[in-house]
This record gives structure tokens, sequence and C-alpha cells, in this order.
């Protein structure tokens, strides 16, 4: 209790500056503006190194993830195919000895990891990626979705196998102890441990960007949005919904409190299955514009036409909009699956590949269908992120954008929520496993959510971006030279099953 | 062979008043008896991040708690009546486990107190002792 309320007292104390500049109007939107933008977009440009190709501008980290998923899934023989059907027999529970029922079962490890996954990057990113990209980026979008089941595959399948037991009976795993202690395993130890420092850094600099800016930017725009627009005084003064949303995320991740978490976790798979229907019927309203649709993505994925640097530009952005999305071969994922205890790590590697075919290449690609049936990835008005899909929603039900500004503020705090753990997982592994160092990044996280809130869309979505595949550069090599790692375990798992070894239950 | 009676205990005062209607039973008939403690649990629920790590060691705890003071004490008791006593402590839906363990252990009768609340939610949902009469597969006795 006492952590709790030292926590809340400074962390207050931190906002009195930032209530202080609010006096004056936008005051402190500027500020951050002007003071935290700079530095980003070094970052930024330090990431995102790109070669041309032609007129487009191809950045070599996205080449880099489509390269390792296409490599990944030849080496596996096309795992997603092969395994997709025992994989859903795994999270049915069909599989489950009912002597360990109480432990985490595959559903819940596969529910909670798509908790982190699916929210934005599923609205908001696939807008960016067709008014970009036009609507042919869906296509390369679906097809990044596909090969990059196998990324994942890889990554859990190795978080599971490299975790560690701390002595009070929880896990800690993910890419920082995979590259740590399975590269030491390979004689590599020295390289491991700067790959893992260099992925815990990366993946504190991302949960405080796509997990976390993004998030509360995108969330506070659509709340902005149906409160008047940007010229009101809550568009002016964006951080205190920002400070409202600290405070939330604050009272779960520092003060412990799990029910607001629990509330918002039960609700976000009912938000999704509502946001699904609400795509099914958009899409049944306009049936009669479906095959365009299609012929207009085909087109586009081939063509390029209007669109900055032809097919290749197209490309990336269909790329870049699905790695974000479904985070495939960044490592996030892994941390959550890395908590879940089983005797196999083939089987949470096997579950984990449904997540990007859930994410990517079912609700993104709705999203996409909607916005492109709805004749809105023209974009007409200049829309951008959620704003665009909220038009699209709306062109067919204009009641729409009150459902999807829930949904978003839902899906982004879920993702606040997911990202701060896997966050605190890469600090407390760089500054140790104790409490005091846990509570000092979750109070950097809970400020990081008002200063996204302010900041305007180009520099967090750049940010975020930036960082989230900086995260990929440490996980893909040590997915690489752990990747006979991986294959003995599939083969000696596949063998076992083939010979009933391992065992169906129901 | 021996019968088997099993007996469904939470710790409540009808969960006490059954046992000792099967302790009785199990005297004169020299059966053995189960004494089982079933944790509520779907594996189907959500879980946050740290729920999911600390679910082991949860676990754990919830194990340990619930032996040392619902199945312990009463195997122990049992014990010195000298009636042949088991306990077993398990996670899942309660009507279901019981018949799981039932058809497991080929047990006679199932004993299990009830609540004896009449909510809006049982009238909704059903009760324990209302599912489990439903779908045991051996006699049940339900005890007030």
């Amino acid at each position: 209790m006492t952590v709790l309320k030292s926590g809340l007292a400074s962390f207050f104390i931190w906002l009195l500056p930032l209530a202080l500049y609010a006096a004056e109007p936008s005051g402190i939107d500027q500020f951050i503006e002007q003071n935290i933008a700079p530095y980003t977009n070094q970052f930024v440009s330090f990431i995102f190194y790109a070669v041309n190709i032609g007129d487009a501008k191809f950045p070599l980290i996205v080449g880099w993830l489509a390269l390792a998923a296409a490599i990944f899934t030849v080496y596996f023989g096309f795992i997603q195919l092969r395994g997709f059907r025992h994989a859903v027999a795994l999270v049915s529970g069909k599989y489950s000895n009912p002597n360990d029922s109480g432990e985490v079962s595959h559903f819940q490890a596969l529910t909670t990891a798509l908790s982190g996954t699916v929210g934005l990057g599923n609205i908001a990113g696939v807008a960016v990626a067709i008014s970009i990209g036009g609507p042919g980026a869906t296509f390369w979008m679906i097809l990044v979705g596909f090969f990059s089941m196998a990324s994942k595959f890889v990554e859990c399948t190795l978080a599971v196998k490299y975790r560690t037991e701390n002595a009070d009976g929880t896990i800690s795993g993910g890419p920082m102890y995979t590259l740590s202690k399975g590269l030491a395993e390979k004689g590599m130890p020295t390289l491991g441990k700067f790959l893992a420092v260099f992925f815990s850094i990366c993946c504190v600099l991302g949960a405080l960007g796509a997990g976390n800016m993004f998030q509360s930017n995108q969330a506070t725009l659509q709340i902005v949005n149906i409160m008047g627009g940007s010229e009101s005084w809550i568009g002016q003064n964006r951080w205190v919904i920002g400070a409202i949303f600290a405070v939330l995320v604050g009272i779960v991740i520092i003060g412990g409190i799990k029910s607001i978490a629990k509330v918002t976790e039960k609700v976000v798979p009912v938000m999704a299955g509502i946001y699904l229907t609400a795509a099914a019927v958009v899409i049944f309203m306009n049936l009669e514009a479906v095959p365009a649709a299609f012929g207009l993505i085909i087109d586009g994925a081939f063509t390029g036409e209007g669109v900055v640097g032809g097919v290749i530009g197209v490309m990336i952005q269909g790329f870049k909009r699905a790695t974000f999305s479904n985070e495939a071969g960044i490592g996030s994922a892994a941390i959550a699956h890395s908590a879940v205890r089983t005797k196999e790590p083939m089987t949470e590697g096997l579950v984990s590949l449904l997540e990007p075919f859930i994410d990517t290449v079912i609700i993104c690609t709705m999203t996409a269908l909607v916005i492109v049936i709805t004749g809105l990835h023209a974009n007409p008005d200049g829309l951008g992120g959620v704003a665009l899909t909220s038009a699209a929603f709306e062109s067919s039900m204009p009641w729409f954008k009150y459902v999807l500004a829930v949904a978003v503020v839902l899906f982004a705090f879920s993702t606040m929520i997911s990202w701060s753990y896997y966050g605190s997982k890469a600090w407390t592994y760089l500054f140790g496993e104790n409490k005091a160092s846990d509570f000092i990044f979750k109070s950097i996280f809970c400020t990081f959510v008002v200063i996204g809130s302010a900041m305007s869309l180009g520099t967090v979505i750049d940010f975020s971006d930036a960082a989230i595949f900086a995260m990929s550069i440490a996980n893909i090599i040590g997915c690489y030279l752990l990747l006979s790692v991986v294959k003995k375990e599939a083969e000696s798992y596949f063998a076992r099953l083939k010979s009933g070894e391992i065992r169906r239950y129901k | 062979m021996t019968d088997t009676l099993l007996i469904g205990c939470d710790g409540s005062d009808s969960a006490k008043r059954a046992l000792e209607l099967a302790a009785a039973q199990a005297k004169v008939s020299h059966a053995k008896v189960i004494v089982a403690h079933i944790i509520e649990w779907s594996p189907y629920t959500f879980l946050t991040q740290e729920e999911i790590a600390e679910r082991h060691k949860r676990r754990q705890e919830e194990m340990t708690r619930a032996e040392a003071h619902i199945t312990a004490p009463i195997v122990d008791t049992l014990t010195q009546q000298g009636i042949q006593a088991e306990g077993i402590i398990q996670y899942g839906n309660i009507a279901k486990s019981l018949c799981a363990i039932s058809k497991d252990k080929q047990v006679k009768q199932i004993f299990i107190g009830r609540t004896g609340e009449d909510s809006i939610s049982d009238r909704l949902f059903g009760t324990v002792s209302n599912t489990l009469a439903q779908v045991s597969p051996v006699p049940v006795t339900v005890v007030p």
C-alpha cells in the first residue's frame, strides 16, 4: 500500500508542471512537439535506413523481417499449413492433460498474447497503409501475415525453451533470455549477451513507443473526434485525456488493481467480436462492390498505379503495416508465451502461429475490405489513421464512430497494459529483478502516456515504428543462429505425436 | 472388493454434514472414502500477462492451502475413526470433476452438501448439486 501511495504521489507531483503549462492553451502540446520530436527523428532515420529501388525507398529493416519470415517458412516446410490443424487442436485443449488443470491453458496464452497485438494496428495501421499505398497494400499485408506465422512459431518455441524459472516459481522469458542462454549454448556467450542487452533496450523503447505513445495518441484523437474536434478546448489540450489514461494505467500496473485490467480484458474480446461483426455487416451491405474491391486490391498490388514508388511503394506499405500489427519477428509475443507452463516448447510455438493468422489475415483484411468497399481508399478528405477507418464504417453506419471510439480506447488500453509488461520484463532484465527498478519503469511508462497523447501522429508513428522494428534486429539474428534447435524440437515432437507418445486426451 | 464413497468438500457446514453421513455409512459397510476438493477453474477465462507469469506459483499455493485446510484434516479424522480415506484436489468445473473422479475410481455413491441459497444466478445457471444430480453416473446424496 505504501508503494502505491508514494507511487501515485510522485506521479502527481510530476504532473504539476504539466498542469501549470496548460494555463496557456496548447502550451504543452507545442512544448512536447518542439523539444522531443528532434531526438526521436534521429532515431527513426537510423532504423529506417532506406535504399532506393527505382522511385521507391525500401527500408532495409522491412526486407530483413520479410526475408526471415520467408526463410523460416521454407526451412520448416510451410509449418503454418502443416501445423495449423494441430495448433487448433492444442488451443481447444484436446492434448491437455487433465492433471495439469489449473495451469495456464493454451487458449489463455493465445488470447492474452492476442490482446497485446490486436489493437490499433488493425484499425488505424491498415488505414494508414491503404491511404498511402492504395488498396493493393492489402494483398502484401495478407502475404506477409501468412509468412510471418513461421517467424512467430520460431521465436515462441525458443522463448519457452530458454526461459528462466525464478526462485518464487514465476517465469521470466523472451528473446533476451533466448539470446543470452541459447547463444551461450552455441559457444557465443559474448554475442548472446550483447544481443540480449540490445534487444532489451529496444524493447523498452518499443514499449514506450508502439506499445504506449502510439496507442495513447490514437485513442486520444478518437475521443477528441467525437467530443468536438481539434478546435474544441479538449482538442487543444489533448494532454488532459492523456493524463486520465496515465492515471488509469498507473492504477493497474503500479497499484496492482487488477479489477480494471480484468474488466477491460474481458470487454476486449467482446469488442473484437463486435468490430468483426460490424465489418461483416458493412461488407454485406455493399455486397455488389466486393468483386470490384478484390479487383482493386489485386490490380493495385501488381501495378502500383498512382502510388509513389509504384509496386515497391505499395509492397512497403503492406509489409510495414502487417509487421507492425502482428509483431512477428519482433519478439514481444515470445515474452507472453514463455510464461506458459508446458513440457513441450513446440506446443507454444504451434499455438502462437495462429496469432498472425487471426490478427493480420483475418482482422486486418476485414478492415481493409471495409475501407476499399466503401470507396474511401481514395481518401478525398485527407484523413489518416483511425479517422479514415471510422469514416469508412460511418458511410454505412453513421452511429458507428461511437462504437469505434469505445473499441479504440479499450484496444489501446489493453495493448498498453500488455506492453507495460513486456517493457518491464526487458527493463528488469537490464537493471535487475526487483521491485524498485520495476516501479521506476512503470512510472516512466505512465509519463509517456501523457506525452503520446499530446504529440502529432507523424512524430509518434515514426518513433513507434522505429523502436519496434529495432527489436527485430537482435531477435531475428537469434532465431537464425538457433534454427537447428527449433528443427530438432520439431522433429522430435512430430515423431512422438505420430508414435502416440504424445497422446490426445479428448 | 470394498465400495468407494466420494465426498465433495468445500469447508462449508453442509459439506461437513455430508461428510458425517458418509462416514457413518462407510463405517457400517467398511467402504473406502475419497475426500475431493474441486477448485473452480475454466481454461477459457482471460488472464493478464502477470497472472500468466504467476499462475504456476498461485496454483501451488492454492493446492497447498486446500490440502492443509480442507482435505488433510478430514482424511486425518476419518483415518482415526478407522475409515480408509484419500484426499484429492483438482481444478475444473465442480460437477464435471466429481463425475470424472467417480468414473475413474469406480465410486459407488457421491455425497455433497448444498448451500440452500436461492439466488437469481443459481436459478439461471443452476447449482452444483442440481447439475450433479443431472449428470452423475452414480447415485448422489445431497445433504442440506
